[in-house]
């Protein structure tokens, strides 16, 4: 009898009882790695975290038993399938299988289609929480100062980019800083500007990434959910200083923000945080051997100052 | 038909021809992946640096200048004057060969594709030379960062790199228009669509994205340098320019040079697979059309490279689910690998392992892929370490390792000498655990929201980053046994047989090394699909009278 290659092979039941075993030691593996990873991620600080951590955990999940399906028939066919050590001869030679072919087809097109479609109803729902970012090109008017639109929410953060350092105005309180203070469970809306080159604005806690493109103002809106004391980093190159350009982001209570914002608004003008220049004076002094750079931007005129130094939360 | 005669009595062709503007494909060959390992040398020194400076959270070791140009040459060299080369380097090797052709369609076309490639790996080197250092602005070139040129020379680290980019392309369009002619025109008689090699198809795939793909990137680079050294405002924004317009130029491009690279080496499985594993290519005419389906889908994908860029909503969704699609035809040929796997006669041999190691390090990369086609996660981890594990994930540990594979596999062919099992197998193991331990402590860091491309970092990434550096040394070590493989089993290595893995292919019933012309007048006429493994069918006419002859003329060489 010659088995053809269209027919799959016949299993015992002892094999098929070895199979769905594994398939079910997979699953449970799958799902507890799934479980895992909520904690190779930092802390949730604002309403998009938890969104997207599901979103990873389930993709976690999948890919575990994916990858772990895969990797399971390399070990058995490495274990079980070698050549005896003077067997020259041919395998058995299976050409294909059209149904399997159209199973292995089928099966991760669903499964792609699945992942994107929860994937879409999530960035709905961030985009529910607030517009995740509204685009203008940037007018004069609102280099003056003015901001339009009746969709933002209570506080306005003007967060401006610089080779090398953060600065975040409060226009409705007249208070600027290079320390982000925000109210936990109150919306905010940054507006994103840069006065050189790409930035990036990263708070990896809020589970957010926006560039900051030069030429543009951009919305971004987020709920901040935990107090504690956060990173923002920048997360596109901008130069030589790119590493060091991060600041502190502050999440407190309400009464303490307010508190924070009529204390700082007595503050007088002073010198904010830039590691970037503090770095550049010292390197004329500095025997390393360095490449050509464009000088920092002076550090921003600030009423607080803040500090970069404190251990953080995330 | 008469039969070939292999005269064992050929002068030996001198060395020096390496040297010259040879037109001989076998001898481009050897040229490009000679030189491609000569810049993969100096790339890993790079990665060393880098490695060596993250083992520390403060910028201690270099200048942030220095390592800023360090991290933009590591890519550019590895992916320009590396991965691109020495794919060339096989796709010359094995195109005419394996589809019976005497050489490339346009051999004098082919040579100064090949010298182009010293010609900008000098100018690319010259710039660590010119005042101001090399480019630092990474190998995206992002403007305005790319156009600041700090000193404001006519001539720039930038400049160099722009102009070395852009000949590149040049040299890639050149070899993309001759690959993709002589697959198509210089089959042998009776080597329909459905009985080329899948080296060939996705050669053919890869190629087709080269032309279709690099005149975005060369336009993109030359305005880039317009912008750079005469003012022009084509990225500016205070000229109406626009510097997202340079994202899209540039990803339309080397999106699908990510599949330029994986193509090849999806190739390089296909043919090996069936060699160790002693059975046909599961389900050959799929992973073959597969190749065509991933350069369609492959096209329209750049977008997810700039999510976090400030691209419409709709336009994220759209790019989420065509990067999403590519997951299929790429799920087919993992699926068809298993199933030649599944019940072969396997043998470990060096090539066998690194493909077995690429295939491994390539499902992860596929799924952290998938993770990053999903915008929400996307958006946290994008720019992070975690882009970078991902491709190194692709480009090291499934691409370079199918080409060591490659080459450990048509090695004897071509230098017509067996390499080492002994070191061949210390390489792989050295490179599977070296890969791994640097490329996969990479995650972790990037879900954590360490940003990419920085020289110092805050102190609670320490612990894997020490990892990251400890597995980079050893990848550093790896090269030493290949290296010297490499080196003494071509100087006085055992003597290769036509066919010492006994594999099926055009290419097997040639002497090893073949003639200049390979097959001469007599190309042999292909009858069957490649991979007959067990099927006992002859895969060209006269296919025994063949190997009969070739084993005559080794015997008489022996005697000798």
């Amino acid at each position: 009898m010659t088995p053809s290659p269209a027919q799959g092979p016949r299993f015992s039941p002892l094999s098929v009882i070895a199979l769905i075993a594994w398939v079910g030691v997979l699953v449970a593996l799958s799902m507890w790695m799934g479980q895992l990873s909520y904690h190779w991620l930092p802390v949730q600080a604002s309403t998009a975290a938890p969104l997207v951590d599901g979103l990873f955990s389930f993709e976690t999940a999948v890919g575990t038993f994916v990858f772990g399906g895969v990797i399971s028939v390399m070990v058995w066919v490495i274990v079980m399938h070698r050549a005896e050590k003077y067997d020259a001869s041919d395998a058995e030679p299976i050409e294909g299988n059209t149904r399997l072919e159209i199973i292995w087809t089928a099966i991760p097109f669903v499964l792609v289609m699945a992942i994107a479609v929860y994937a879409m109803r999530v960035n709905t729902t961030l985009g529910m929480l607030g517009p995740m970012e509204h685009i203008h090109l940037r007018s004069s008017v609102e280099q003056a100062g003015g901001y339009p639109g009746d969709r933002l929410p209570a506080e306005q953060v003007e967060v401006i980019a610089r080779q090398w350092s953060w600065e975040f105005r409060y226009p409705g309180s007249d208070v600027s800083t290079t320390e982000l203070h925000l109210a936990v469970d109150e919306p905010v809306t940054f507006r994103l500007v840069s006065e050189d080159v790409l930035h990036g604005f990263f708070i990896p806690a809020f589970r957010l990434k926006q560039d900051i493109v030069p030429g543009r103002a951009i919305d971004l809106n987020v709920t901040p959910t935990r107090e504690g004391r956060y990173r923002l980093r920048d997360s596109q190159f901008s130069g030589t200083w790119f590493a060091a350009n991060q600041a502190d982001v502050v999440v407190e209570s309400v009464e303490a923000h307010q508190a924070w914002l009529e204390a700082a608004a007595r503050q007088p003008l002073q010198s904010g945080l830039s590691d970037a220049s503090l770095e550049y004076a010292q390197r004329g002094q500095s025997r390393k051997a360095g490449w050509a750079t464009v000088p920092p931007a002076p550090p921003p005129q600030v009423n607080v100052p803040g500090s970069n130094t404190q251990p953080h939360d995330g | 038909m008469t039969l070939a005669t292999f005269p064992a009595s050929e002068p030996k062709p001198s060395w020096t021809r390496y040297f010259s503007f040879n037109t001989d494909a076998k001898v481009i060959g050897i040229q490009y992946i000679v030189l491609a390992f000569f810049f993969f040398l100096i790339g890993g020194l790079l990665a060393m640096i880098i490695r060596g400076e993250l083992i520390t959270p403060e910028a201690d070791l270099v200048d942030r200048t220095v390592y800023n140009g360090i991290y933009t040459m590591h890519g550019t060299v590895m992916l320009f004057l590396f991965i691109f080369p020495v794919l060339n380097g096989l796709n010359n090797l094995l195109i005419p060969t394996m589809i019976g052709a005497p050489d490339m369609a346009f051999p004098r076309l082919n040579a100064v594709a090949f010298w182009l490639v010293p010609i900008f790996g000098v100018l690319l080197m010259s710039s660590f030379f010119v005042p101001g250092g090399p480019a630092y602005s990474g190998w995206w070139s992002y403007p305005p960062v790319s156009i600041q040129n700090p000193l404001g020379h006519l001539i720039s680290g930038q400049g160099l790199w722009l102009t070395a980019v852009a000949l590149s392309g040049v040299s890639s369009i050149m070899g993309a228009v001759n690959f993709v002619t002589t697959i198509i025109r210089m089959r042998a008689p009776g080597m329909g669509w459905f009985r080329m090699p899948v080296f060939c198809w996705t050669a053919l795939a890869a190629q087709s994205l080269q032309l279709i793909g690099l005149p975005s990137l060369t336009g993109g680079a030359i305005m880039l340098l317009m912008d750079l050294v005469a003012g022009t405002t084509f990225y500016d924004p205070a000229g109406g320019g626009d510097p997202v317009l340079y994202q899209h130029f540039f990803w339309f491009y080397s999106h699908p040079a990510v599949y330029v690279i994986i193509l090849p080496v999806f190739g390089i499985f296909s043919e090996l697979f069936p060699v160790y594993a002693r059975k046909p290519l599961f389900g050959y005419v799929y992973v073959a059309l597969a190749s065509f389906i991933i350069v369609g889908l492959g096209l329209i994908v750049w977008v997810h490279h700039m999510f976090p860029s400030g691209v419409a909503e709709w336009m994220r969704n759209l790019f989420m689910f065509t990067t999403m699609l590519i997951a299929v035809p790429t799920g087919v040929k993992v699926f068809a690998w298993l199933g030649t796997l599944w019940r072969g006669k396997l043998r470990l041999t060096t090539p066998m392992l690194f493909c077995l190691g690429g295939l491994f390090n390539f499902v992860f990369a596929g799924i952290t892929g998938i993770m990053l086609a999903t915008v929400p996660i996307d958006l946290h981890v994008s720019n992070t370490y975690f882009v970078v594990g991902h491709f190194h994930y692709v480009i090291y540990g499934a691409a370079v390792m199918g080409i060591f594979a490659g080459i450990y596999h048509w090695f004897p062919k071509f230098i017509g000498r067996m390499p080492y099992e002994g070191l061949g197998k210390l390489h792989f193991l050295l490179t599977f655990v070296g890969a791994n331990l640097n490329f996969l402590p990479m995650h972790p860091l990037g879900l954590m929201g360490m940003p990419r491309r920085v020289s110092s970092y805050d102190p609670e990434f320490a612990f894997w980053n020490v990892l990251a550096s400890l597995g980079a040394f050893l990848l550093g070590v790896s090269i030493i046994p290949f290296l010297l493989n490499m080196v003494s089993s071509w100087v006085r290595g055992p003597k290769a047989t036509h066919n010492p893995w006994n594999a099926i292919g055009l290419e097997w019933l040639l002497p090893s090394p073949p003639a200049e012309d390979n097959f001469g007048e007599h190309v042999p006429v292909v009858i069957s699909r490649p991979y007959g493994y067990g099927l006992g069918k002859p895969l060209v006419e006269h296919q025994a009278e063949i190997e009969q002859a070739l084993a005559l003329a080794e015997q008489q060489e022996a005697a000798r």
